[in-house]
């Protein structure tokens, strides 16, 4: 059964590589810039980058390699644009980690726009794994090819990740029994 | 294992990325420790409140627009939203999580003696549960039934029917070899949708005293059919009325070789 020739020759992959995960790219945008108007220009940017290098795409996962230009062009932007809220990660995980008596609350009650303003409080590479691993599903392997870096280091920023989101929840629940 | 190497595999196994024997570790762990079993329970709850509550952003339809522009293909019609991938790693997560509790129940049950049908199933359901968490799901992988039964060869002292099921809706991903009630069996894997299906396959030295069995074992439904001599045991997660359908196509006069 070979494929059907007599339509034209669909434009090679665009359907099926791209289009398909402009929602994923655009929350990861979004998480990433912070606000619709940059995370739009972003998203734009990357689809445009990804089918002018549409040659770089080797099969495999077509969301993981979109998401990883996604990810290098929001760098890239917000670089240029925000240079001050690009802060080195190692000063900030050292701070926030290991508190010995570890909080443990419940998130049962947790509505969604504590928790949206608790994730946007996390520092861009624990905001990153954690949109990538809750929102979009992927496993540590293909996070670790989206940010390049180790499989290891998926699994820390990961755990960081979760135990801000438990630090800053007990403190609202201190707060606000 | 202490709490401190606990508290950062925890993450790793709540994920489903840990393999099996890594995962009974935490669990034995979590048994007899209350503050990581805390811990546990407020990362699960953290996650399934991330997981519910509506926080990932669509695409609005502008960026559709000017994205689908790129390709200078006029845009005649906007992309279904179906289009968009289903979460299938979730699914694949709480599969792995619950098969993990499945193999902590089998490893359990095991002393106590169950009968010998019983330990059958729970051998085929933990080889199932195997081969979706090791990241072992087959060792050949094709499509191709000329190049997963002759893979075989030398690996088996019998020759296991291969057929792919494609055109059905059951495609052939690929085989491998098992190890069942003290011998090596072959495993054929089939997927309908995102369900694994796992065939596990044996000769028979009583053709057609093997009655067909379906059953469901923690989740998971078995079927059995022996055909020619060989029995035929498959193995998922799917509904059965389904895996019944994919029985019931090897176990069809002419399919078989």
């Amino acid at each position: 059964m070979g494929p059907s020739v007599s339509a034209p020759e669909p434009p090679a992959g665009f359907e099926q590589v791209v289009l398909p995960h402009l929602d994923a790219a655009y929350n990861l945008a979004r998480w990433l810039a912070g606000n619709d108007h940059d995370a739009e220009d972003i998203a734009q940017e990357a689809c445009a980058r990804a089918w002018q290098f549409r040659g770089g795409y080797r099969g495999g996962d077509s969301r993981a390699w979109l998401l990883a230009i996604v990810r290098n062009t929001a760098y890239t932007w917000l670089k240029k644009n925000r240079s001050r809220i690009m802060v080195p990660l190692e000063d900030q995980e050292v701070a926030a980690v290991e508190d010995a008596t570890a909080s443990a609350p419940d998130f049962h009650n947790a509505d969604a726009a504590m928790l949206r303003a608790a994730v946007e409080e996390l520092p861009l590479e624990f905001r990153e794994a954690l949109v990538l691993r809750e929102l979009e599903g992927l496993s540590y392997k293909e996070i670790a090819d989206v940010a390049e870096v180790p499989l290891g280091t998926v699994m820390s920023r990961l755990a960081r990740a979760r135990r801000q989101l438990q630090i800053i929840f007990q403190r609202k629940g201190e707060v606000n029994p | 294992m202490n709490c401190a190497d606990l508290r950062l595999l925890l993450h790793a196994y709540s994920d489903g990325e840990l393999d099996l024997v890594r995962s009974l570790d935490v669990e034995q762990h979590l048994q007899t420790c209350a503050a990581c079993a805390a811990q546990n329970q407020s990362l699960r709850s953290l996650r399934s409140a991330l997981r519910s509550a509506p926080l990932a952003y669509a695409a609005p339809p502008s960026l559709r627009q000017k994205v689908r522009q790129l390709n200078r293909e006029p845009a005649d019609s906007p992309p279904p939203e179906s289009l968009r991938q289903p979460r299938a790693p979730w699914l694949w997560q709480w599969l792995a999580f619950g098969a993990t509790a499945a193999a902590v129940l089998i490893l359990a049950l095991r002393p106590v003696g169950p009968a010998p049908g019983d330990l059958l199933a729970d051998e085929l359901v933990s080889g199932h549960v195997r081969s979706l968490m090791a990241g072992h799901l087959t060792d050949v992988q094709s499509s191709d039934q000329h190049t997963v039964k002759p893979w075989f060869n030398g690996k088996l002292d019998f020759a296991p029917t291969v057929k792919d099921f494609a055109a059905q809706g059951f495609p052939l991903v690929g085989g491998r070899l098992d190890y069942l009630q003290g011998r090596a069996v072959s495993a054929l894997v089939y997927r309908r949708n995102q369900h694994v299906i796992n065939v596990f396959v044996w000769p028979t030295d009583r053709p057609g005293a093997g009655q067909p069995v379906a059953e469901n074992r923690r989740g998971f439904n078995l079927i059995s059919r022996d055909v020619d001599h060989l029995h035929y045991w498959l193995v998922s997660d799917l509904n059965p009325t389904e895996l019944s359908q994919l029985a019931d196509l090897i176990g069809k006069p002419g399919t078989a070789p």
